[in-house]
């Protein structure tokens, strides 16, 4: 995967899209005019590398700093301003907010997730069980049979992580995923994760936990204010980057 | 202060074949393509193909989770579209007295509501189908597609339910059972295609002006008054200069509902349809159909962008 020199600009919008009246609603598609106060948020700017299959990259920065905005770009789900991103396969975005179908049980989103990621009927009814015993969600009761919607932000993401991972992905980017599960997830989350860099797949891992970046990542991108303050072996990277932390 | 270097893993090229080349020619050398790019027409249509299971089952689970949050369940499913057709009842029979010329009032009002009801709620949901699930679209990669079909499908079972009821209403109201009521079977699958390009298209227009989704009960009402729901079209046409008439005529919501009465009722007879109406019905399904799926896809990769 090949990142080539992208520069990422939000466009905010004074007014933002409000539920209004029809007719105002009317007007607004009518005249086209959007509110003249447009504000611009230059969140990446210029980050360059290359990323082999087989790696799993830790990505550190302080918040705000452009980690998410950069993840996103690699998934596809932000446009960017100009340089490319080349990737081999489809990159799968896991994000910190774990909504799927939130008014529909643990279960169904278990089934449904496989089937939209690709998987027969067969085989989800083949993994259905691995994936429930893999999240733990039903270790206190009988949660997958209640709406996702009941779930606490950590079994959701939990339940989110489990239904991505039983498939094998090109690049799989995690963004703070992993960080409301507790402990014992967290251990087992990163078994998963060095599955699926033997699979060659290229994994990104956003986290602000350095114990799980040092045991997951060998290679880790440090980036600050949009751009990348070093690239290297994540022993160096995440070191001088505690060094950073405490000095300010 | 920095460290930025060049990593290799192990394994990957002993000494580096890929020195001096630009990113984009690198790219091009390992096949690799633009992250988020839009697949080709063909190629998508397989991957949507390949989901069809993912389809069904949404439909199925989002039906499900529909009535199990309401009381009543289910019974709402026979219940709005009844309760609709007695609304207009009141209105256009009894107070407006549109009824009159119109043998089998109930039966021509409640046939019409329901086929309408149809391609309506096809629209509406459409227009949702991408911004209610943005949620799902950024979690997992799948053609976005699926959800506008998805939701016609919901829509199509819905109708099948209301078909029930309108048979039973047709009989009650002295209809015979006829040969003709088969043509239900074609009818529905060209209204189908029709309102699976429509979702589309809505579904493509939804997900960039959120505005939409509050201007399209005013657009689909103004349409339901041109489209015979609850008076016969004619009564105007025969009046209208001849264009009016025939553009009037050519309405697809006007001759779905049209197609319906004649298939299930004797009193409506075969001259209230048009010309050569299964070719310009099976033209609407195709335009309607291709157009929609093709301008959906045009946008493919922009779908769940903030
Ligand atoms: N949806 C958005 N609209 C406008 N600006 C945004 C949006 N999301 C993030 N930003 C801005 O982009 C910058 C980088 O944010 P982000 O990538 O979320 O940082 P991180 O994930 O490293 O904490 C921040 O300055 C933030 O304010
Ligand atoms: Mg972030």
């Amino acid at each position: 995967m090949i990142v080539d020199n992208i520069h990422i600009v939000y466009k905010i919008y004074g007014a933002g899209v409000g539920k209004g009246s029809a007719t105002s609603a009317l007007s607004r598609i009518i005249s086209r005019r959007t509110s003249p106060a447009l504000t611009e948020v230059h969140a990446v700017k210029g980050i360059s590398f290359t990323a082999y299959k087989g790696e799993a990259i830790g990505l550190i920065g302080s918040n705000g700093s452009g980690k998410s905005t950069t993840l996103s770009a690699v998934a596809g789900l932000l446009p960017v301003e100009s340089g490319a991103i080349y990737t081999d396969g489809q990159p799968s975005l896991l994000g910190v907010n774990a909504a799927m179908m939130n008014d529909l049980t643990g279960e169904r989103n278990v089934v449904l997730g496989c089937l939209a990621m690709g998987m027969s009927k067969a085989e989800v009814r083949e993994r259905y069980q691995g994936i429930v015993d893999f999240s733990g969600i039903q270790e206190r009761g009988d949660f997958v049979s209640l709406p996702m919607r009941t779930y606490s932000s950590g079994m959701a993401a939990r339940l989110r992580f489990s239904i991505a991972a039983a498939k094998t992905h090109d690049v799989l980017l995690i963004d703070e995923a992993l960080a409301t599960g507790d402990t014992a997830f967290q251990k087992r989350s990163e078994d998963r994760i060095r599955e699926l860099r033997k699979d060659a797949g290229t994994v990104f891992l956003v986290s602000h936990n350095n114990k799980s970046i040092r045991d997951t990542c060998d290679r880790t991108i440090w980036l600050e204010a949009g751009v990348i303050r070093a690239d290297g072996p994540t022993e160096d990277v995440v070191a001088e980057y505690e060094d950073y932390m405490k000095s300010r | 202060m920095s460290t930025v270097f060049e990593q290799r893993v192990t394994g990957f090229a002993g000494t580096d074949p890929d020195e001096g080349l630009s990113p984009a020619e690198l790219a091009a050398k390992h096949g690799l393509s633009i992250s988020g790019k839009r697949p080709s027409l063909p190629k998508y249509t397989r991957q949507l193909w390949s989901r069809r299971q993912f389809i069904t089952s949404f439909a199925t689970a989002r039906l499900i989770a529909m009535y199990t949050a309401a009381k009543l369940g289910q019974v709402w499913q026979v219940m709005t579209p009844l309760l609709n057709a007695g609304v207009y009842y009141l209105v256009f029979g009894l107070l407006l007295g549109q009824s009159r010329g119109i043998p089998d009032f109930i039966a021509y009002l409640c046939c019409g509501v329901f086929v309408f009801q149809f391609t309506q709620s096809a629209i509406l949901s459409g227009t949702r189908a991408i911004t209610d699930n943005l949620g799902l679209i950024r979690a997992l990669h799948f053609p976005r597609a699926c959800l506008p079909i998805a939701f016609t499908v919901i829509q199509l079972q819905q109708l099948i339910f209301s078909m029930g009821v309108l048979g039973v209403i047709m009989l009650v109201s002295g209809q015979p059972l006829t040969m003709h009521w088969l043509l239900i079977i074609p009818i529905l699958v060209l209204q189908s295609v029709f309102n699976t390009g429509l979702a589309l298209i809505m579904a493509r227009i939804g997900a960039k002006t959120t505005d939409m989704a509050q201007l399209m009960p005013f657009v689909i009402r103004t349409w339901m008054y041109l489209s015979g729901v609850f008076w016969a079209v004619s009564t105007f046409t025969a009046k209208a200069p001849h264009w009016a008439a025939v553009m009037l005529n050519l309405n697809p919501a006007l001759i779905f509902n049209d197609l319906m009465r004649y298939a299930l009722m004797t009193t409506v007879p075969e001259s209230i349809l048009p010309a050569h109406v299964w070719l310009i019905t099976a033209g609407w399904a195709l335009l309607f159909g291709l157009g929609g799926y093709v301008f959906f896809w045009l946008s493919e990769e922009e779908y769940g962008r903030g």
